[in-house]
């Protein structure tokens, strides 16, 4: 029984702990986008063929989040 | 699930939104029952020709709302195909073009109220995901045989290095179906459980007097998350199009 | 109800998502739902909305390149103008240059006539002008003559008709 409670509160503690993963992400995403947002004022005709490759940079920062997110969401739910 | 007798009467459900319900009547879901998902699904496909078939029907030189909607759409896509993959990969447009109008019009009918999202389902997107990596990788063999793998080994690299380079470009070769899949997947289901959690907030001036302050808050939020949500439905569709755009293009030009 | 709500709830506790039992009703539907936008897409809306694309960036390339021939001619067109105009204003000028010569020609023979014709009438009148003064002057040397006589006369001397004549015209000489 006590073990069951100890796994109960662990796996919320555990969940707490996976969603800082969306924190770090979130510095991820902000970095690429604020490092073409500096590109871009730099050289401002270049910057819109490079949206493209902004997005998928976003894209995979944030994905990593969601993988975090997703850990806490399976930890809560399907534990 | 712990929080509902912490806070009696508010009603946290943030997940009950993507359960999967039969249409008519009770029992089982076997493979072929009309299911909520379904419902979605055609109604994505009935709006899909709205815009595409009957929008662009009367094929005017000066375009109407519907018929510049499908051609805007239409300019983008190939565009980013023909950007992205060269000459050669505009012979897959029309299948990265149902991509992705069918990811986006799932999405922006999934934000309607009391709607059901097919793309925040694992099933559909690692069945989109899997389903590109799949047909990227045969047409790359079918096209190139062996020298497919050349995508894994670096020739400019330095020659002690391209070993590890090569298992790395193998590992995140093989990670990006479920990355394609549960990006998506998981960028639809947070935001939707986002705004739940907040929604299951607004009624709290009903019980409590805090929810004179609380209830307006999270009106706000949901608005806020919603507007941000519409943008996601975009980007995400975006995102999965142009994803596979580049590994298409892999597979058509391996040497990089 | 509330009895089938809650034990909806105990069957389905974790995440939907993770439901695998409805998976494999997911799956058909959604392939069915891809067969039926791509069949829709590739056979009718692709096409089509490409073959108006192409018909419209036909047709304003066409209207541009027409607008570019019209400007051409249009410039041709004022390109003649202004040639016509040239030689129109050259045209006009020589004949103005030779209304004017002509005028001058003209003029010039008037002045010459006028001139001579002022130059006749000019001499006459100093011929004129001569005999009226020669004749005045005989006029003042008579006169001249009778008044010294009377003079002398009055003065009780007697007339020396000769001496009188010579002191006149001496004077009226002096």
């Amino acid at each position: 029984m006590e073990l069951e409670a100890a796994a109960a509160i662990g796996k919320f503690i555990g969940a707490g702990l996976a969603a800082i993963g969306s924190g770090a992400a979130a510095i991820g995403v902000g970095h690429v986008a604020g490092n073409f947002l500096a590109g871009a004022l730099r050289n401002p005709s270049a910057a819109a063929s490079q949206t493209a490759t902004l997005f998928i940079g976003l894209a995979f920062a944030e994905a990593l989040g969601i993988f975090s997110f997703l850990v806490a969401l399976l930890l809560m739910f399907a534990v | 699930m712990a929080g509902t007798e912490h806070s009696e009467g508010l009603a946290f459900h943030p997940l009950e939104q993507f359960e999967i319900t039969r249409l008519f009547g009770h029992g089982p879901i076997h493979w072929y029952t009309p299911t909520n998902a379904t419902l979605w699904m055609a109604l994505a496909t009935l709006a899909i020709i709205v815009v595409f078939v009957l929008g662009s029907a009367r094929r005017s030189m000066i375009p109407g709302r519907l018929q510049s909607l499908g051609e805007m759409a239409y300019d983008f896509i190939y565009k980013m195909v023909e950007d992205v993959t060269g000459h050669d990969g505009v012979k897959y447009f029309p299948m990265i073009m149902t991509l992705f109008v069918f990811i986006l019009f799932t999405n922006l009918l999934g934000l309607l109220p009391a709607s059901f999202t097919p793309t925040s389902h694992i099933a559909v997107t690692a069945i989109l995901g899997f389903g590109v990596f799949l047909f990227v990788t045969l047409l790359g063999l079918a096209k190139h045989g062996v020298g497919f793998l050349g995508l894994f080994w670096m020739s400019d690299a330095p020659l002690i290095l391209r070993p590890i380079i090569a298992v790395i470009e193998v590992i995140s070769y093989f990670v990006r179906p479920v990355s394609h899949s549960i990006r998506l997947a998981g960028n639809i289901m947070a935001g939707h459980a986002v705004i739940k959690v907040f929604a299951a907030f607004a009624p709290l001036i009903l019980i409590s007097g805090i929810g004179v302050l609380v209830t307006p808050i999270s009106i706000l939020a949901i608005v806020a998350i919603y507007a941000l949500e519409v943008l996601v439905a975009f980007i995400q569709a975006y995102v999965f199009t142009i994803l596979t755009c580049v590994y298409l293009k892999d597979a058509l030009h391996p040497g990089h | 109800m509330a009895t089938t709500e809650t034990a909806h709830e105990a069957a389905k506790a974790g995440m939907p998502q993770l439901d695998f039992s409805t998976f494999p009703n997911q799956i058909f539907w959604l392939l069915v739902t891809l067969a039926v936008i791509f069949f829709v897409l590739r056979t009718v809306a692709l096409p089509r909305i490409g073959g108006i694309l192409t018909t419209r960036r036909g047709q304003i390339s066409g209207d541009l390149a027409a607008a570019e021939e019209l400007k051409h001619k249009a410039l041709e067109a004022e390109k003649a103008y202004n040639a016509a105009l040239v030689s129109a204003r050259a045209e006009a000028g020589k004949i103005v240059a030779a209304a004017k010569a002509e005028i001058q020609a003209d003029l010039n023979a008037a002045i010459a006539k006028a001139d001579a014709e002022i130059a006749a009438k000019t001499a006459e009148s100093a011929s004129r002008i001569d005999e009226i003064r020669a004749a005045a002057s005989d006029v003042v040397a008579s006169v001249a003559k009778d008044t010294a006589a009377e003079l002398v006369v009055a003065m009780g001397g007697a007339v020396d008709a000769r001496a009188i004549e010579a002191a006149v015209t001496a004077r009226l000489k002096g």
